[in-house]
């Protein structure tokens, strides 16, 4: 860094504006992609580890040993068959949110108070209708918890997607290293900062709106 | 209505949860299912709507086999009641109450008119319509959790211990409400308890288990009370069943004395003619109703009545309403161990004492003698044996007092 450079120069943030928000749109696409996908894998596996215990140790065992994965070295194997693409960058953060999520959802539903179960069996719930209506909505708070902090993670790893040239604000840090000028590498990282933070007053936000019943609302948030 | 035939539940384990069960419950009563923990009765219960499978015999609803019926279609058909209430904690109450209609295909406002009008038949209030299960006391929960039973209007309910998880009181009052609330609907209940009062107090009839799902006596209240069938069921209702039984005794029925009752007008000298062999006088107004008790040993030597030192009562009984144990606890009661008995004005209609009170009962057991060998004996056969078996109003007419 050259001295005389401002950490901040006003003037480049104002010149970018379009392009930042443009970049802005993508990183959160490519944040938040991979938590969905992860929660459209998580429920359903998680509702088979609930059903079938003995299935939840090695379940848990493979997410924690995907997670363990470098994501440069995931990226590099998927490179082989997706190439440069954004699916590259979202496989592995994909994969990454499961760790979090399953063992949420799976804790969400053995949250249902037995009696609670039990009720739902004996007013004459089916078993499919039972899991739907009484048990998932009553998980929903665990299931959120899971869900804010996989977010949160996921907007921050999204950067080093910028490896193969799909990293969202991650750009701007390798520019700016690249042409030793921090106002980018600033600008970038505040900005990541603010996704994840704003991702998670929304996921609170929505939480409270879809349940309405759970009694510790307000003091968790 | 409900019928078990040699119904047994075997666990792989080897433990036998219900043991060659043969039963009928009787359509429009409560059968109460007691006994200690272990004894099978939730067992027996949850086999009625299939939430446990027999592992041989047949339980059958209106002569259905109910393992012929689909298991959730059948238990829509029926109400359920579990202790801690158990419900969703997403629904609002009248969501809760609208459950079963809404399983049935009702559409959602007929389901919620008809959730309304239960929250009204339990004694809530509308305004809790819209509030969430952890907003309610356990009380409140637990009317829902009843109210939630009846959505579909079930001709059957089963209850496991519905009154055990509040505090005594609220208990009192739930079991009150169920009982008005049972005259009004006449459903076939089945309701699991571990408490010998709650069952003799609710029950038309109670079905005692034994450890290891043995049914070792099905009567009525009264009966199991009066002719324990072994000594586990002796033991199980009590040493204080002696009391107990005093409860199905009407206050009406109780035979009375004139007792030494004199107006406060009386005056000190007329008391001491009258009753100079007598510990104590009852004293009573122009109306008749009871002052208090006066020792007449400690009167003093001049005036009326009104100028002496009263003790209180203690508490009078009713004729109206109170049963045979309100009596033997006002006789406990009172100074002078004799029972005043009240009209329903509050007027004194003559005094018992414990020991009139005992050979009242003895009566009452051989005139119920009589009935059981030539009748089957049903609550009400046994009821009004009591009435003709001992004449109360001939009793009541005999006055002198010893």
């Amino acid at each position: 860094m050259s001295d005389g450079e401002p950490l901040v120069r006003w003037d480049w943030i104002g010149d970018h504006v379009g392009e930042l928000a443009h970049y802005t749109g993508v990183h959160l696409q490519l944040g938040l992609l991979p938590v969905l996908f992860g929660l459209i894998i998580s429920v359903p596996l998680g509702m088979l580890c609930h059903r079938w215990r003995w299935l939840y140790p090695p379940t848990l065992t493979v997410a924690n040993v995907l997670y363990s994965i470098p994501s440069l070295a995931l990226f590099m194997i998927f490179v082989r068959y997706t190439g440069l693409t954004e699916q590259t960058v979202m496989i592995p953060l994909t994969l990454y949110t499961l760790s979090v999520l399953v063992p949420n959802v799976v804790d969400g539903l053995a949250s249902v108070p037995e009696p609670v179960r039990q009720a739902a069996t004996a007013m004459g719930f089916t078993a499919v209708r039972r899991v739907v209506q009484v048990e998932l909505p009553i998980a929903v708070p665990v299931v959120v918890a899971g869900v804010r902090v996989a977010a949160v993670s996921s907007i921050s790893l999204v950067a080093v997607g910028q490896l193969i040239g799909q990293g969202g604000l991650g750009y701007y840090i390798t520019r700016g290293l690249q042409l030793d000028f921090p106002t980018p590498i600033v600008t970038a990282t505040v900005l990541i900062m603010l996704l994840a933070l704003v991702t998670d007053a929304v996921l609170v936000l929505a939480q409270r709106l879809l349940t309405p019943w759970a009694q510790d609302r307000g003091k968790t948030a | 209505m409900i019928r078990f035939d040699a119904v047994s539940k075997k666990y792989p384990n080897g433990t036998n949860a219900v043991d060659d069960l043969s039963l009928e419950f009787p359509e429009g009563g409560i059968t109460v299912l007691v006994g200690p923990s272990g004894c099978g009765k939730t067992t027996t219960l949850r086999m009625a709507n299939r939430m446990v499978e027999p592992t041989t015999g047949t339980v059958s609803l209106r002569g259905r086999d109910i393992r012929e019926v689909d298991a959730p279609e059948l238990r829509r058909g029926i109400g359920y009641v579990i202790q801690h209430a158990g419900l969703f904690p997403h629904r609002t109450v009248l969501d809760n109450i609208a459950t079963v209609p809404l399983l049935l295909g009702w559409g959602r406002k007929k389901a919620r008119a008809r959730a309304a009008e239960l929250l009204e038949l339990v004694g809530l209030p509308g305004e809790m319509a819209k509030r969430y299960p952890y907003q309610l006391s356990g009380g409140q929960q637990q009317r829902v959790g009843v109210a939630r039973a009846l959505g579909a209007d079930p001709p059957v309910l089963l209850m496991d211990e519905p009154f055990s998880a509040v505090d005594p009181i609220v208990r009192g009052e739930l079991q009150a409400e169920f009982i008005r609330l049972q005259k009004e609907l006449h459903k076939t209940i089945v309701f699991v308890t571990h408490d010998i009062d709650e069952a003799i107090k609710l029950g038309d009839n109670i079905a005692v288990f034994q450890t290891g799902g043995i049914l070792a006596q099905f009567d009525t209240p009264e009966r199991l009370l009066a002719r324990p069938a072994d000594e586990f069921v002796a033991d199980f209702v009590g040493r204080d069943r002696g009391i107990r039984r005093l409860s199905f005794v009407n206050a009406a029925d109780v035979p009375l004395r004139d007792g030494p009752v004199l107006p406060d007008t009386t005056s000190v000298p007329e008391v001491r003619a009258g009753s100079a062999d007598k510990p104590w006088v009852l004293v009573v107004d122009t109306d008749r109703r009871p002052l208090g008790w006066a020792a007449v040993a400690e009167l003093p030597d001049s005036g009326t009545l009104a100028d002496a030192t009263l003790i209180p009562l203690g508490h009078t009984f009713s004729l109206v309403g109170d049963s045979g144990r309100a009596a033997l606890d006002a006789a406990l009661l009172s100074p002078s161990g004799l029972a005043v008995a009240v009209d329903g004005a509050g007027a004194v209609v003559g005094v018992t004492d414990a020991q009139e009170l005992a050979a009242a009962m003895a009566r009452d057991d051989a005139a119920r003698d009589e009935t059981v060998t030539d009748e089957a004996v049903t609550g009400e056969a046994a009821a009004s044996a009591v009435v003709t078996g001992d004449g109360g109003t001939a009793t009541r007419a005999v006055m002198s007092d010893e």
